[in-house]
Order: C-alpha cells, then structure tokens, then sequence
C-alpha cells in the first residue's frame, strides 16, 4: 500500500474549446474539453487540468461553464489554470466545481496572492504553476544545477509562456511558494517543451528535492520511457502530458501498463 | 428519495459533493440553515482549508450538526471529518466537535514523503463487513490531499491508508462517520461508498 504516481493530462483551453486538434474521431465534439477528459476519465487519468489561454476577458465565462459542466461529469480531481489574478477569479473557479487552481504569473507579479489564496481556501488548493530556462550567465543568485554533458547553469523563472525572464532562481522561488502556502508545483521547462525529447531532469528532481511539497514534471514527453525518467531520475510525484495523449500517440492506460511493467507505483 | 443536507459554512468544493451525492440516488440540498440541517435524513459536513478556520466558519452551525447526529448519520469529508474529532493540533491545539474519540496530527517530516499526501492510496478495510463499505475489494483506491491525519482507537476505525505512518481514513462512532479521503473525487468507488452512505440514512 503505497500513494501511487500520478499521470495527468492537460487540455488547453480557447473560448471554451480545447486548442490542440484529437485524433479521437469517435468522440462527437473532439473540441469539447469535458468530452475529451471524460475520454481521459475512461481511460484512467488520475487528475485532469485545464489550461485556459483565453485572451479576452469577456470570455472567460465560457471557462467557468465548462469548470461545471465537466465537475458535474467527472468524478476526478480538476486543476484549472490561465489568467487567475486575483482572490476572486480563484473563488469563481473553485465554486463552479475545480479543486485546485494553478498560478503562474500572476505570483510573480503578485506573490502574496499565494499566501492570500491558500490562506483562504487552504493550501491543497494553490498549485504553483513555473515556467523556467536555462540561464548560462554567471549569477550568484542562481543555484547552480548540474547538467548531463558536465556544464552547470541556473534556471530562469519565465513569464508569458516563456516570452519574459524574470530573473528569479527557479529553486528559491519553489521554495518561496511553498512557504508562501502552495500545495504542489507544476514545473514545465521550456528547453524541453515541444520537443519530445523527455522531461527535463536535472530541474525536476533538484525542485522535487528541494520542495517538501508534490511536483508535476511538463514538458517534452515523447515516448513511454519518458515517464518513467520522469518519475525515478527526475524523482517527480506526478508526470502531466498533452500532445501524446491528444494526438493519440499514447493513451493513459498504455502509459500506466507501460509503468506497471517498470515497477512504478500506479493506480490502474 | 433520501434528503442530504450538505452543511454550508463556507470552505469547500460543495458543488462535486452535491453532484456526487445526486449521482449516488439521493436529493441533495446545500444549506446554512439549522431547521434544514435539522429536518434531513443525512448529514454531510464537507470541507478543505484549516481547521480553526473551518470551527470557526462553522460558528453556530455546531449545535445543529451535533443534536442531528444523534438522530441520522452524519458523514465528514476530510476537514469535515477532522473537524468531528475532539482536537487538532493544526497550528496550535484547537477543540472539535468531539463526536468521536482522538487528536487530529500532523503528518511528521519523514525524506523522501512529501507533504501535503497528494493523489491515489488504497484504504484497507478494517471491519470487512460495515454497510458503509459493502461491495468493495479489500484496498480500493481513493483520492486524498491532506497533511493532518487522524489518530484514534482501533474501534473507531473502519479503514486505514498507509503513509509515512498508518491512520485512520475512516472513522466512526455510533451514528457519525469520516472519510479523509474526497469520495466526490473517487470516481466508480467514492460513488459506492456514497451510495452505501444514503443507504444508511
């Protein structure tokens, strides 16, 4: 008896509709984000997150129809995240039926809304959500992280999906935001992003280490033996994807046999 | 149709907890109302966040909730489960309803247990044959996020969960039950055990 490792989808969400084309033609609306992670449910997701990239305010109200249409559906933990600013935006997503928000950079700019929030609805809640990079430049700020071909950086929390550095060390600021209150991290790398080249190591498992809170590992996924890294060398407690799964490369329950096999802790 | 008051006293995803409960076959109602609380054929306390804070918000609710508990069963979800013992040490020591025997703690630091217990664990039954638990595997998986866990008798305990040490996932005395664990969040299983729950009431 163990808590098992979790794997988690994500959907990006626009105006109430996932992003990311699916190869699940059975589905009758591949573009509805609670068909799909009901799709994710049957399978055997662990938790879902909806990542909304909704650029107008005006239509964030489709956000909160599909937070209840899909909390009325599934029975699984829903992380939403995308655009939150303030106390509010996490209570109006917390009562249409999520049970997490994640905030990414918002906290930057506003780094007590962590504390406010978990204050408010409890830690369990807050997922602090970071985008990092690898910085080459010399910073005694930095904690320096080794990398597999014996050079050492720091990462560089970035902003706006990776268009703005900060110049925050990504370590320090896991730390503070777990001081601050959040419940988890979800770390997505943008060196590892896109690439389908496996997540990205050696700052997953120095965050994972340095936080006494869960990690998501994003970003990179592209094949079973990506997850698996993720979970032993990158020592994450929970591994999300997107394209694999909505592309049909892989599915949920495939990646958990695959997993199983490996000896991981799984819940099937 | 089995009436579930579900206890609103402001903490909490009350929404899956309704929509779960509605799915299980009962009518469900969300309430702030001591009549109300009074008046239904089961009572369920939900609740994340702190404790202190949680007594608190529940403010004068407290004497509904524990006069109807004598009548028809009363169900916690984690805060509201721990909030039925008789203390928390959550940020200093702090009364419960003291519906059931013991002391809520916090997990201890132990390397490589993370902290909140974040995602799936198994429950093993402790007493097989309770109604609340009918038609379940020996260690079925449920949902958990928590980093207070309780610590009571073993007659209390109808399930345990195993992480950094083994405690109470279920708890019950007489009329009263408590899962720490989010059977709203449980998929096929939290389902059962709610239906199993309205079956009692």
């Amino acid at each position: 008896m163990v808590l098992t490792r979790r794997i988690i989808p994500c959907l990006d969400i626009k105006d109430g509709r996932v992003v990311k084309g699916t190869h699940f033609v059975e589905l009758r609306d591949a573009g509805d984000p609670v068909e799909l992670a009901q799709r994710y449910n049957d399978q055997g997701a662990d938790e879902v997150i909806f990542l909304d990239i909704t650029a107008s305010k005006e239509n964030r109200g489709t956000l909160i129809d599909v937070i209840r249409r899909a909390s009325d559906r599934l029975f699984l933990p829903l992380t939403v995240g995308g655009g939150i600013r303030s106390i509010d935006d996490i209570h109006a997503i917390l009562r249409a039926g999520a049970d997490k928000v994640s905030i990414n950079t918002s906290a930057v700019h506003d780094p007590d809304l962590i504390s406010r929030g978990a204050q408010r609805f409890g830690t369990q809640c807050i997922v602090l959500a970071m985008d990092v990079r690898r910085n080459f430049t010399p910073n005694p700020e930095g904690t320096p992280v080794v990398l597999p071909d014996g050079s050492t950086c720091w990462y560089e929390v970035v902003i706006y999906g990776g268009s703005r550095p900060t110049g925050i060390d990504a370590i320090s600021w896991a730390k503070a935001g777990e001081e601050r209150g959040a419940g988890e991290i979800l770390l997505t790398s943008m060196e590892t992003d896109g690439t389908k080249g496996g997540f990205d190591i050696p700052i997953t498992a120095s965050i994972s280490d340095a936080a006494g809170i869960p990690v998501i590992a994003s970003g990179g996924v592209g094949t079973y033996e990506h997850f698996y890294d993720g979970f032993t060398r990158g020592k994450a407690d929970a591994c999300l994807a997107a394209s694999v799964f909505h592309y049909g490369e892989m599915t949920v329950q495939s990646v958990k046999e695959y997993l199983v096999s490996r000896q991981i802790p799984i819940r099937i | 149709m089995k009436k579930i008051a579900i206890v609103d006293y402001g903490l909490g995803n009350l929404r899956s907890v309704m929509k779960g409960l509605e799915k299980a076959g009962a009518s469900p109602f969300i309430t702030a109302d001591a009549g109300e609380i009074g008046s239904a054929d089961g009572i369920v306390l939900p609740g994340v966040g702190a404790f202190r804070e949680g007594m608190d918000q529940l403010g004068e609710l407290r004497d509904a909730v524990v006069r109807s508990s004598r009548d028809v069963p009363l169900l916690g979800i984690c805060l509201g489960m721990q909030m039925l013992m008789e203390r928390s040490e959550e940020h200093g020591l702090h009364p419960g309803l003291a519906l059931v025997p013991g002391t809520v703690r916090k997990f201890p630091h132990q390397p490589g247990y993370k902290v909140p217990q974040m995602g799936w664990n198994q429950i093993r039954l402790e007493q097989p044959d309770h109604p609340l638990f009918a038609g379940f595997l020996p260690e079925e998986f449920m949902y958990f996020v928590h980093s207070y866990y309780a610590d009571t008798l073993p007659e209390y305990t109808l399930t345990t969960t195993e992480y950094i040490c083994r405690f109470a996932s279920t708890i019950h005395h007489g009329n009263v039950y408590g899962v720490q664990f989010h059977p709203e969040k449980s998929g096929v299983n939290g389902l059962r055990l709610l239906s199993n729950y309205i079956g009692m009431c």
